[in-house]
């Protein structure tokens, strides 16, 4: 879409646009969210650059191989995560009892692992959303 | 008369599932089958277990972490299939960067 009025909106507004998928993610044990709306957010954002700027444009900020390589890490990192409670001697994905740092409620590092958990499926709903539609423009 | 006996099965059909609806508990209410021991430990316990003020965080990320694990490998599965038809595989590149 070469628009002059788009192209502009979009450079001034991707910036907030990323900043909230990020705020919904970090804050998804505190606030209503989490991974899956803040993956959401922020892999429209790229998208919203891809519509307007071009797809070099969107494939300079994060190319195909970078977000098919988050893609495949973040759920290694999930495993990762729940391996920890095996080595700890508890169940798979065992929270309080594997040690993890609880903290104070209410706080942004605290509640164990499920900040990290819920940032491993943020980067991963992104990745996805990012991917799939990438896919289908090289195609045309 | 093949009509009138279409109209008459459907007519039985569409009375029972009214009545079944009849029978259904009325949302809200304290006496709902849903409210059982279950949501009582959620709302009790949540924040002694996860110290996460959100119960629904809580619950996805921390007692039904497994359950979230699956619903990331079915993003996964996902984006493998529309890669496999989507894509051109190494090989056709190759053929194509001759032509």
């Amino acid at each position: 879409m070469d628009d002059l009025i788009v192209r502009t909106v979009t450079k001034w507004i991707v910036p907030f646009i990323q900043v909230y998928g990020i705020f919904i993610i970090l804050h998804g044990h505190i606030s209503p969210g989490g991974g899956f709306s803040g993956g959401a957010v922020l892999g429209s954002s790229i998208i919203l650059i891809t519509l307007s700027l071009g797809y070099k444009k969107a494939s300079g900020i994060i190319s195909h191989n970078t977000s098919a390589l988050l893609e495949s890490g973040s759920i290694i990192w999930y495993v990762l995560i729940g391996i920890v409670g095996i080595i700890s001697g508890n169940n798979f994905l065992t929270n309080r009892g594997s040690g993890f740092y609880m903290g104070e409620v209410g706080d942004v590092i605290s509640s164990g692992m499920i900040p990290l958990i819920t940032v491993a499926i943020g980067i991963k709903v992104a990745s996805t959303v990012i991917t799939l539609f990438h896919t289908i423009i090289e195609e045309d | 008369m093949k009509k009138i006996f279409f109209i008459m099965t459907l007519v039985l059909l569409w009375g029972l599932m009214v009545a079944s609806i009849v029978q259904m508990p009325t949302s809200g209410d304290i006496e709902n089958p849903s409210y059982n021991i279950t949501t009582h430990y959620y709302i009790n316990k949540s924040i002694r277990d996860t110290n996460a003020p959100n119960i629904v965080s809580a619950i996805i990320n921390d007692y039904r972490a497994f359950d979230t694990l699956g619903e990331a490998t079915v993003l996964f599965i996902s984006i493998i299939a529309g890669s496999s038809v989507m894509k051109n595989t190494y090989g056709n590149k190759k053929e194509k960067k001759v032509d």
